[in-house]
């Protein structure tokens, strides 16, 4: 009874704070479209031409994939910071096995994507058996990725046929096929975090694991499936970039810095950096935000160093805003817990010192 | 356990115990260390001279002074990564304001440490008070401080201190008996290494550790927490401004010159067996974390390794030795929950120890209604179930 009572007590109160993380983020997105949008219009531009707005759609696909993974796996309370090499190791292998030829890709999209699930089984194994935290566990596997794309690529390579690189170059009206795809996997990761069992797991892992063990979850494999799911949207992003770039590249992940920039996307979504809150449409808000500020930036032609200044007080600045709301909301939650006086104090006890490790 | 250690003070038990003790996650790192200092002089005999050696410690020197900072945010539970752009604005400030003039040395390096302060406070005020997580702030404090560094200089790193100033990075006190030339850089370490050991051993510095360990008990005994844990990341930036001091004379002005530091000062601090997520840790294990990931450099670069698999290599060690200690911790947990934290138990175990552990058993069984009261009174905290459970939130998560 008594250890039924904490595990439900993280779900009910994620449920009802996605809600309200979401709303935020959706007036954080609106707030900064209408300033993107003045500000563009202060330039002689549309903001809300069709262009402009392809500009932006197709600005979020890559990081959107990325940032799904990620925030499965920070919901589970870990982090992955391989993914930019993920991403650079996949678009060189689907550009290498596809060699030109449109007959090859089904089969290079599938050991791409087998590839990827090796990896993020690896980085799952490494967390949750030889119980690495998972920020060393996935810096440590970036860098042996790195270390065989330096090794092994000096430039770029492959080639990428035609058919495939339609997937980046067409779109629905003003929307890119690849936003469409990458829309589709956010709802099929929000549906599998809504609906099925281990999605279910994941927030009660990433919210407290003793509870969760403790209540009979086997709590090593949500973590697991998670860090496999990032892998698999990280290689879905690299997918998508040797579509658009029509080579496959070894540094594409790392330029991007989609590492920070996707834990970033995330937090800015609403999705707590401890784990065991947050949603799948926090962070595509949270991405949005960035391809928005992105977006007016360029059309503005802000000097490029200027922009890392803007991203990183937009980053900062939002993230702020965001917690300085929650706070008050996390209160109840601790009461609520410390309430019945005996039995849930070493809920409360065993959460106070990961409170401050985030 | 306290009874074996009360019982047989001899020499055999105290190598037994140093042996232990390096085997054991804390001490684990310097195992490692000596074990590649060796490899490293079987590979190139030359190395094992006093002079190469004091060589290598200089180029170790900026690296370690970073985990010596970083060790205190990551213990007192936070994650600094602006540290790498600190190091790079702290080298370009140098370049650029002080020229040619010498006599601008000290005005600048005092402004120098002004910055480096500010930006420590910055991140320490919005983490505490705006409740954003270090790593975002951090983060963003990254971008922001790179970005305007490289559109302040152009993109180009410009300008290069005079030699005096280059003189604290690359000269050193020469006409030393044994080692030739004892370099700025291998002095600045020692200070700042017993300093910052000085400054553990305070109350100041065990109440960052105790803040690392459990925020909401650091409170209830008293503790500003927003203040010590701004003093944290303004430590950290003020030894990446120590950093950078030494890097600009012993590798000029360069705009990536920090690229990276925030990054191999986390992993150094890890392999030093301090724990992320804070609470747990020792500061020269950090500072020795940090010479031996620059040993094991140096090990690949004497094994011919090509640079491209370092890279793979510091991976597969990172991850194998948090790994090690990791497994250890879980095995002797009963073990190390007593021990790790109060640091009066280990070497005067018998008066300390024996009143404990009887508690400690009882504590085991009953009801928590007993723990509540545990962590307000401060001297029997290590209740082995309370530390045994964030032993594993912290080693798991």
């Amino acid at each position: 009874m008594s250890t039924t009572t904490p595990t439900r007590a993280p779900r009910r109160t994620g449920s009802r704070r996605r809600l309200d993380s979401s709303l935020i983020v959706g007036i954080a997105l609106v707030a900064v479209i209408v300033i993107g949008a003045v500000l563009v219009g202060a330039e002689g531009r549309n903001f809300f031409s069709a262009g402009n707005i392809r500009d932006i759609l197709t600005g979020m696909s890559v990081l959107g994939f990325v940032a799904i993974g990620q925030t499965l796996v920070i919901l589970c309370a870990s982090l992955d910071l391989s993914v930019p090499y993920v991403v650079s190791l996949s678009s060189l292998i689907a550009a290498e096995l596809m060699a030109g030829d449109p007959a090859n890709i089904p089969f290079a999209v599938l050991v791409v994507l087998v590839v990827a699930v090796l990896i993020g089984l690896a980085n799952g194994l490494i967390v949750t058996k030889l119980k690495v935290n998972g920020f060393i566990a996935t810096l440590g596997t970036g860098l042996i990725i790195k270390g065989y794309l330096d090794s092994n690529y000096k430039g770029t390579s492959g080639e990428v046929p035609w058919e495939f690189q339609l997937i980046g170059a067409t779109g629905v009206g003003p929307v890119p096929v690849s936003t469409l795809i990458m829309l589709a996997v956010a709802l099929l990761a929000a549906f599998f975090l809504a609906r099925t069992r281990t999605g279910n797991h994941m927030f009660a892992v990433g919210g407290n694991e003793q509870v969760a063990r403790l209540s009979g979850i086997r709590t090593a494999r949500p973590l697991i499936v998670a860090h496999v799911l990032c892998s698999v949207t990280a290689a879905l992003a690299g997918l998508l970039l040797a579509s658009r770039l029509g080579v496959g590249s070894p540094v594409v992940g790392t330029q991007g810095g989609y590492d920070l920039l996707s834990i970033a996307a995330v937090v800015l979504g609403g999705t707590l950096l401890m784990g065991g809150r947050g949603s799948i449409w926090g962070t595509i808000g949270g991405v949005a935000i960035f391809a928005v500020v992105d977006n007016v930036m360029s059309v503005m032609q802000v000097n490029p160093f200027l922009k890392d200044v803007v991203r990183g007080v937009v980053i900062v600045a939002a993230v702020a805003v965001y917690t300085s709301r929650s706070v008050d909301r996390r209160r109840p939650r601790f009461s609520a817990g410390a309430e019945p006086p005996a039995q849930a104090e070493p809920v409360a006890a065993a959460d106070a010192p990961k409170g401050g490790a985030a | 356990m306290s009874a074996v250690t009360s019982e047989r003070p001899s020499a055999g038990a105290r190598l037994a115990a140093l042996g232990r003790t390096l085997v054991s996650p804390r001490g684990a790192v310097f195992l490692l260390l000596i074990v590649l200092l060796i490899a490293m002089a079987v590979l190139n005999p030359s190395f094992a001279e006093p002079s190469q050696f004091i060589r290598f410690v200089q180029r170790v020197a900026p690296v370690a002074i970073v985990a010596i900072g970083q060790y205190f945010v990551i213990v007192g539970g936070e994650f600094d990564l602006s540290m790498g752009s600190v190091v790079t604005a702290q080298v370009v400030i140098a370049g650029n304001l002080i020229g040619q003039d010498e006599a601008k040395s000290l005005p600048v390096l005092a402004l120098m440490l002004a910055f480096g302060a500010f930006i420590g406070l910055v991140n320490g005020l919005i983490v505490t008070l705006l409740k954003v997580p270090s790593f975002i702030v951090t983060l963003g404090m990254m971008l922001a401080l790179l970005g305007g560094t490289l559109y302040w200089t152009g993109g180009a790193a410009t300008g290069n201190p005079a030699d005096g100033f280059r003189e604290i990075g690359r000269g050193g006190i020469r006409g030393i008996p044994v080692i030739d030339i004892l370099p700025w850089s291998v002095v600045v370490l020692a200070v700042v290494l017993a300093a910052a050991i000085w400054f553990s051993k305070r109350p100041f510095g065990r109440t960052i550790i105790a803040l690392g360990d459990n925020p909401t008990t650091a409170r209830f005994s008293g503790t500003r927490n927003w203040w010590v844990k701004t003093s944290t990341f303004m430590i950290s930036s003020l030894s990446a401004t120590v950093a950078g001091v030494l890097l600009v004379g012993y590798a000029g002005v360069h705009p990536s010159v920090g690229r990276g530091y925030e990054f191999i000062a986390i992993t150094a601090v890890v392999l030093g067996g301090v724990v992320l997520g804070g609470g747990r840790g020792w500061v020269v294990a950090a500072a020795a974390g940090a010479f031996a990931l620059e040993a094991l450099f140096t090990v690949l670069n004497f094994a011919g390794v090509p640079s491209t698999y370092r890279d793979a290599v510091q991976g597969a060690i990172i991850i194998l030795a948090v790994a090690y200690s990791a497994t250890t911790f879980r095995s002797r947990r009963r073990g190390r929950g007593i021990e790790a934290s109060p640091d009066a138990t280990s070497p005067t175990s018998p008066d300390a120890a024996t009143p404990i552990s009887p508690d400690a058993a009882n504590k085991t069984s009953p009801a928590p209604a007993e723990e509540r009261d545990a962590p307000a009174s401060a001297r029997p905290a290590p209740i082995p179930s309370t530390s045994r459970a964030d032993n594993e939130t912290k080693g798991g998560s």
